[in-house]
C-alpha cells in the first residue's frame, strides 16, 4: 500500500456569510454560487484503500466539504489535494480518477438505465464493465427502464453505478443509503466494502452513526463546519472510560448508592455515581470511571455483602461521542 | 482509446490534449441525447412537423390562400402570386424559432433543474459538450423541419421556387444564428423548465406575429411591418420573403439580424449558468 495520502485537506474554508441563501437571480455567475452550509475549518487525510467517513448531522457542512474536494465549488481558504492534484485549481486533473455520487442529482426523465451507464462509461479512458455493474448493483432487470420509472432505491443504485463506471481510484459517496430500506442498506454496505476490496479509496459522507461505525476505517465528525473528532470508530468510542450499570434488590438500593457515593469521594480513581432509572422504571446505579472502575466497585459491594442482581458495562456509541463533544443530542441537530 | 493512439495524439498535439479529453465520448453523448430527445412526443411534433402542418393547414383550410392576388390591390410585385407564397417565409421563420426559443431553452432549464449539468461537471465530459450536442440536435431539427415544409409546399401546394435562392439562404442562416442567440439568452438563467417555457413563449408568440404568421406579407399593416422589420423574426421573414419575391436586397433586415445576434449571443454566453 502506498504511503502517500490519496486525499489531503488542510484548513478548508467556504463561507456563505450570514445572509440567507440568495435567490439564484441575484447571485453572481460562476462556480460556487449554490448556497450550502458553510465550512469553517476542516482538515483530514485519507490513505489509499480506506473507507473514510465524514460524519455529522444535517447542515454540518459535509456535502460542501466533498464538493470542494471534487472541485465543484471554489474554496475561500485552505488546500485540497486528490492523488497529488489540486482540484481547486485544476478540477479536470482529478475527474478521471474521482467518481462522485451526489445527493439530489437526477438524470433525464426518459433515459434508460443501460443508456445512462453506456453514456457515462464513454467519458472515461478505461471504463468498468457496465454489464457487471448492472448485475452487481442488482439493476439488470431495469436495464431498459426509464429513469423516472425507477424506485428510489434503484435510482440510488444507478447513481452509485455511475460514480463507479469510470473505474475511479477514489469515490465520493454522499448519503448513499438515504431512502433505502434496511435490507437494501445492508446490501449497499456489503457492496461498498467489495468496491474498497477492489482498491478504490472511498470518501463516505453520512449522517447515520450506524453506517459510519459499520463501514468506516477512520472518520472525522463534523459539526458547524468544523472537525470535532477524528479517528477510527473504536478510538472515538474508547475514551478510556467505562460506564458500569448495576442493579441490586430494591430494598438494598439506597444503601448501595450511599456506599458507592462515599467510595467515589475517597477513591483514588475518580469516578462518578448516578442514580438512574431504566426505561421500565427500575432503579439502577450508573458508575462512570476509568477502565478499572469495575475493580473498585465490586470489592466494595462484596465487603458490604451487597450482591447485585445485574452488572453490565454499557458500550459507548458514536452517538455518545457526539453528545460529549457538542453537548447536544444528535437528534436536536439533525433535520 | 488504445495506448498507441494516446501516444500518437500526445506526440502530434500535446497542447490540445485536455480539450480532446474533455469531449471524449461526445459521439455517444450526441447519440444518446438525440434518442432521448426523440422520446418527447410534443417536442418532436412542434420542432419537426409543426411548420409543415401549419403550411398545409393554412393552405387548404383558409379560403383564398391559394387564389391569385389582385395586382391592383397589392401592387405590381404581387402580380400572379398567391397569399400562400407570402406565407412560406413566415413558416420557415417559425421552423427556425420553435426549436431555438422553446425546445432548446426548456431542455437546458430541465438539465439545470434536475442537476444533470452538475452531475456531468464531475465527469471528464465538460458541460459544454452537452450544450454542443443540443445545438447540433436542434439545428438538425431545424433543417429537417424546413426541408419537410419545403418538400410539401413546393410540389403539393405549388409554391414557386425562390427568385433569389442566395438571399433566402442567407436570411435563413442569419435567422438561425439570431434565434439561437436569443434562445441561449432565454436558457441562460431559467432555473426551472416551467420558467424557461414561460419566458420562451413570451418571446416566441410576439415574434411569430411580427413574422407575419397571422398577417402574411401583403396584408400586414404598414405600421406593423415597420415595427416587424426591427424584430429578429420579422426581419428574418422579410429577408427571406424579399429573396423569394426577387425584391431589392433587404439590407436593413440583414443589419437588424446581425445586431440582434451581436447583442444577444455574448450576453447569453456570459450569463449562462450550469447550476
Amino acid at each position: 500500500m502506498s504511503t502517500s495520502p490519496v486525499v489531503e485537506v488542510h484548513h478548508l474554508r467556504k463561507l456563505y456569510g450570514d445572509r440567507p441563501a440568495a435567490p439564484p437571480e441575484t447571485s453572481r455567475p460562476g462556480a460556487g454560487t449554490r448556497e450550502g452550509p458553510g465550512v469553517h475549518d476542516v482538515s483530514f487525510t485519507v490513505a489509499e484503500g480506506e473507507i473514510f467517513g465524514i460524519l455529522g448531522p444535517n447542515g454540518a457542512g459535509k456535502t460542501t466539504t466533498v464538493e470542494l474536494v471534487a472541485g465543484m465549488r471554489t474554496a475561500d481558504g485552505g488546500t485540497v489535494r486528490v492523488l497529488g492534484n489540486d482540484p481547486q485549481a485544476h478540477p479536470e486533473a482529478v475527474r478521471e480518477a474521482l467518481g462522485v455520487q451526489l445527493q439530489e442529482s437526477q438524470l433525464h426523465a426518459k433515459i434508460t438505465v443501460a443508456e445512462a451507464l453506456r453514456l457515462f462509461a464513454s467519458f472515461y479512458p478505461a471504463p468498468a464493465d457496465t454489464e457487471e455493474l448492472l448485475h452487481v448493483l442488482d439493476l439488470a432487470d431495469q436495464r431498459d427502464t426509464r429513469f423516472d420509472h425507477l424506485s428510489g432505491g434503484q435510482k440510488q443504485r444507478l447513481s452509485i453505478a455511475l460514480a463507479l463506471v469510470g473505474n475511479p481510484k477514489v469515490a465520493i459517496l454522499d448519503e448513499l443509503t438515504t431512502g433505502l430500506d434496511p435490507a437494501a442498506r445492508r446490501a449497499t454496505w456489503d457492496f461498498v466494502e467489495r468496491v474498497r476490496d477492489r482498491g478504490v479509496t472511498i470518501l463516505l459522507v453520512t449522517h447515520f452513526m450506524d453506517e459510519a461505525e459499520r463501514l468506516c476505517d477512520r472518520l472525522v465528525v463534523i459539526d458547524g463546519g468544523r472537525v470535532v473528532a477524528e479517528g477510527t470508530p473504536a478510538e472515538l468510542v474508547d475514551t478510556g472510560e467505562r460506564t458500569v450499570r448495576l442493579r441490586v434488590a430494591d430494598r438494598d438500593h439506597d444503601r448501595a448508592l450511599a456506599l458507592l457515593v462515599r467510595l467515589a469521594d475517597t477513591d483514588d480513581h475518580v469516578f462518578t455515581v448516578t442514580d438512574v432509572r431504566t426505561d421500565q422504571g427500575r432503579a439502577e446505579i450508573e458508575v462512570l470511571g476509568s477502565r478499572r472502575v469495575l475493580f473498585s466497585v465490586v470489592p466494595a459491594l462484596a465487603a458490604a455483602d451487597l450482591v447485585p442482581d445485574d452488572v453490565r458495562t454499557v458500550p459507548r456509541t458514536l452517538e455518545d461521542v457526539f453528545v460529549d463533544l457538542t453537548g447536544r443530542t444528535y437528534e436536536e441537530v439533525g433535520s | 482509446m488504445t495506448a498507441s493512439t494516446t501516444t500518437a495524439s500526445t506526440r502530434t498535439a500535446p497542447s490540445r490534449a485536455p480539450r480532446v479529453v474533455g469531449l471524449r465520448g461526445f459521439p455517444t453523448l450526441l447519440a444518446v441525447e438525440a434518442r432521448v430527445w426523440l422520446r418527447e412526443v410534443g417536442t418532436v411534433f412542434f420542432a419537426l412537423a409543426f411548420p409543415t402542418v401549419l403550411l398545409v393547414g393554412v393552405g387548404f383550410a383558409i379560403p383564398g390562400m391559394r387564389d391569385v392576388l389582385p395586382a391592383e390591390a397589392f401592387g405590381p410585385e404581387w402580380e400572379g402570386r398567391r397569399m400562400l407564397d407570402a406565407y412560406v417565409p413566415a413558416v420557415l421563420a417559425v421552423a427556425v424559432a420553435t426549436p431555438a426559443l422553446t425546445t432548446m431553452p426548456v431542455g437546458f432549464a430541465t438539465f439545470r433543474e434536475r442537476g444533470v449539468l452538475r452531475r456531468l461537471s464531475t465527469t471528464p465530459m465538460r458541460p459544454q459538450g452537452i450544450v454542443l450536442a443540443h445545438l447540433v440536435i436542434n439545428l438538425a431539427a431545424t433543417v429537417v423541419a424546413t426541408l419537410l415544409a419545403l418538400a410539401v409546399a413546393i410540389p403539393l401546394l405549388g409554391v414557386v421556387a425562390p427568385a433569389n435562392v442566395a438571399v433566402v439562404l442567407l436570411g435563413f442562416l442569419l435567422a438561425v444564428v439570431a434565434m439561437y442567440a436569443i434562445g441561449t439568452l432565454v436558457a441562460a438563467r431559467a432555473p426551472r423548465a416551467g420558467t424557461a417555457s414561460a419566458i420562451g413563449s413570451l418571446v416566441y408568440f410576439p415574434m411569430m406575429f411580427f413574422a407575419g404568421l397571422w398577417t402574411p406579407g401583403p396584408i400586414m399593416p404598414d405600421t406593423v411591418e415597420r415595427v416587424a422589420q426591427l424584430t429578429p423574426l420579422g426581419a428574418a421573414a422579410q429577408m427571406m420573403g424579399a429573396g423569394w419575391q426577387g425584391e431589392p436586397f433587404p439590407a436593413l433586415q440583414l443589419v437588424v439580424l446581425l445586431l440582434w445576434t451581436a447583442v444577444c449571443l455574448p450576453l447569453g454566453v456570459r450569463l449562462f449558468r450550469w447550476t
